[in-house]
């Protein structure tokens, strides 16, 4: 059996990945059970580290953890966020043959692991003489030179594989940001952002359109959407607001005209100036 | 490989202490730091308000940050969204426990001498790309448990930048390997002892400078938390605490590279090169190496404020095409020619020397080749809009204004001839003009 430390490490670790490894099972959301896969992996990674192989236990963190699972994890959110599975039995039976399978393996496994007896392990000293990570490189690059070779060539051609068969032949010229731009101006298209919904005008709210310096309403400054969907507030019309202003000035009378001077005044001296 | 067999259970928990004490007060120190040196590129003073040289701003804000409001939003996913900041945080916090600070130092007062470095051991750097990967996790999955549009885009957008940049990082530490011939961060120092790496490994250094910012998401590679397009990426919804641990993790971050590439590539806690032939290496012991890394460290992090300061952010295609198309492969070549070159020595009993002849040889080939093939003609100027037929630009081609490209002249204004020859025509008789003037009018006619 191994030694204290390890023996601690063992129980504290193992559980935990066992809970994990449940979680696996039992989540709902893909992100969560991502997340558990993750957990065991780097518990494996802690333990093999214990167990005297280092190199193992970080490599499978950096490959496996930092690069598979996150390409997992990055599908899974951009595809199926909230996509939860469907409980509804598609094959006649599929539920009991399913639990009958499961059972059977669980008994396999119990009746062969509580059998087993580990020996005492041996070489472990003169593998990692020196230094774990090069008595790994002696092994494969010596009496295992030619699986590796085989090995990496297979993964090559996988990957090529994958850029052939999604690489799609360019039938016309690429359209880059200079083209766009030539397109717009061609186009006769506003080369300027749309403006803003609703700020220029009476009132400021998404579905209110701008007015523009006449007062007309500007139909562009309102989103699409909201104009497809007919949710597009009409902008005040000058009937509107010259029924607001009446109903102001009648409300307060003694005010109007002192408002209504201040306006003139700024304007007179600029005249006079004007005349200079 | 460094000795730590005087080391019990009590040094290490010290020695770990200390790391965590030393990395937020660095921290405190960088946010200051930062916002000090990016003001003065500006021209203007930075904080100077409270304390001497405003240098308890950071502190400050740290406050103000953990004591506002917590807002968990109404669509999180309540348990990601909680311990997303703390992987950030976590995976931040472990890589320095493999950087040297010095060689053995004495313990001031006693007679224990221990290692300045918490542990190493035979993979401590493929440990530090390992934290950073896992680290990675605390991004993306904050992005995701926000449950909102910006954060998410910016979650992807950094995952993907992480693993490509990490890819380059990988390969241009791949060559250090080969030099040194180990992953150890202690025998990777011991093997700067002649000279530091950057010297013969510079290509490789340059490599691990560019994809370090990439890595740590910081100007001109912060795209995923560019402002003017996410807002702030996948912090959009954090506050309060959680948002100073994301922040926390950035800047630890940094340290981080900046310790990496010091202790890879400028040889660690080393002396650099005049101080360190002083009275028979008399720098290179005791706690002065501590200051040489430090010293390093913060050029490191100066380096980076610099950037900052000084590019503009990259578009996204553009940076994912320069980390594909430029750095990756550009890395795999350089482990090519390292290997080459380690193993030609190796194996066949060449001195450094002809190999370094050999190089500057094929080089001057290559470059005096170059200089005697025919250049490559410019494009037509036929292409270029507001070429009229008689190949006279025309600055209304296609009915719109078109400002001239090089090789093409802009002709006089038509306006600038009508001003002329109204100068001329109303010179003498204008009663508004100075005297001078119409006196040099009159010279004129």
């Amino acid at each position: 059996m191994a030694s204290g430390g390890e023996a601690i490490l063992f129980w504290c670790v193992a559980p935990l990945m066992v809970l994990a490894a449940l979680g696996l099972l039992f989540a709902r959301k893909a992100v969560h059970a991502t997340l558990c896969i993750v957990f065991v992996m780097i518990c494996l990674a802690v333990l093999y580290v214990a167990q005297e192989a280092p190199f193992l236990g970080i490599v499978q963190v950096v490959v496996y953890t930092g690069a598979v699972m996150m390409l997992f994890l990055f599908v899974i959110m951009l595809v199926g966020v909230d996509a939860s599975d469907s409980l509804v039995e598609t094959i006649k039976g599929q539920r009991f043959a399913g639990w009958l399978c499961g059972l059977g393996l669980g008994a396999i496994l119990v009746g062969v692991i509580t059998r087993v007896s580990f020996p005492e392990g041996v070489g472990l000293a003169t593998a990692n003489l020196e230094t774990n990570p090069v008595g790994l490189a002696r092994i494969l690059f010596s009496d295992f030179v030619f699986d590796l070779e085989v090995v990496g060539i297979l993964l090559i051609t996988a990957a090529l594989a994958a850029l052939t068969l999604t690489h799609k032949a360019r039938l016309t010229a690429r359209v880059g940001q200079k083209e766009m731009a030539d397109a717009r101006v061609l186009g006769g298209k506003s080369l300027v952002p749309l403006p803003a919904p609703g700020v220029y005008a009476q009132r400021n709210a998404m579905d209110v359109p701008a007015l523009d310096p006449h007062g007309q309403p500007i139909e562009a400054s309102v989103s699409r959407v909201l104009r497809v969907r007919g949710q597009e507030r009409g902008a005040p019309l000058e009937g509107e607001l010259n029924l607001l202003t009446e109903l102001k000035a009648s409300s307060q009378t003694p005010t109007g005209p002192e408002r209504a001077a201040p306006d003139v005044d700024p304007a007179a001296p600029a005249e006079t100036e004007e005349e200079h | 490989m460094v000795d730590f067999s005087n080391d019990t259970f009590w040094t290490y928990l010290i020695k770990a202490v200390l790391i965590i004490v030393f990395l937020l007060t660095s921290v405190l120190l960088a946010i200051w730091f930062e916002r000090k040196v990016v003001a003065r590129m500006q021209v203007r003073p930075g904080p100077n308000v409270h304390g001497p040289f405003g240098l308890l701003q950071s502190l400050a804000d740290a406050m103000k940050l953990l004591l506002k409001e917590d807002i968990t939003v109404k669509a999180a996913d309540k348990f990601v969204y909680l311990i997303a900041p703390m992987i950030a945080v976590f995976c931040s916090l472990l890589t320095f426990a493999v950087i040297p600070f010095g060689p053995q130092v004495r313990i001031p007062f006693t007679d224990f001498t221990t290692p300045a470095q918490l542990t190493d051991f035979p993979v401590a750097v493929l440990y530090i790309l390992a934290c950073a990967s896992v680290g990675v996790y605390g991004i993306i999955l904050g992005g995701w448990a926000s449950g909102s549009t910006y954060p998410l885009l910016g979650a992807v957008r950094s995952t993907a930048q992480v693993i490509s940049y990490e890819l380059a990082m990988g390969l241009s530490l791949v060559s250090v390997f080969i030099v040194v011939g180990s992953m150890s961060t202690g025998a990777i120092v011991d093997g700067q002892t002649d000279y530091w790496l950057i010297l013969p490994l510079f290509p490789a250094f340059l490599i691990y400078v560019i994809s370090m910012v990439g890595e740590t998401n910081r100007l001109p590679f912060d795209l995923p938390e560019a402002e003017g397009e996410l807002v702030s990426g996948y912090m959009t919804e954090y506050s309060s605490m959680k948002f100073a641990w994301f922040f926390l993790a950035e800047y630890i971050n940094m340290i981080n590279v900046s310790a990496v590439a010091t202790t890879l590539f400028l040889g660690g806690w080393r002396a650099p090169f005049p101080i360190s032939a002083i009275n028979d290496g008399m720098f290179n012991e005791g706690w002065w190496p501590v200051l040489w890394f430090l010293v390093k460290m913060w050029l490191f992090m100066f380096l980076f404020v610099w950037i900052r300061g000084t590019l503009l952010r990259l578009r996204y295609d553009q940076f994912m095409r320069f980390g594909w198309k430029v750095l990756i492969p550009f890395a795999l070549g350089w482990i090519v020619c390292v290997s080459v070159i380690r193993g030609l020595r190796e194996f066949h009993d060449v001195n450094l020397q002809t190999v370094g002849v050999v190089i500057f040889g094929v080089a001057l080939v290559v470059i005096v080749v170059l200089r005697f093939l025919p250049e490559k003609p410019p494009p037509a100027p036929a292409e270029l809009p507001g070429s009229g037929a008689d190949g006279v630009f025309d600055p209304f081609a296609a009915g719109y204004p078109v400002p001239p490209m090089p090789g093409q002249k802009l002709p006089p204004s038509p306006r600038a001839e009508r001003r002329a020859r109204a100068a001329i025509g109303a010179g003498a008789p204008s009663p508004t003009a100075p005297s001078s003037t119409t006196g040099k009018d009159d010279d004129d006619e």
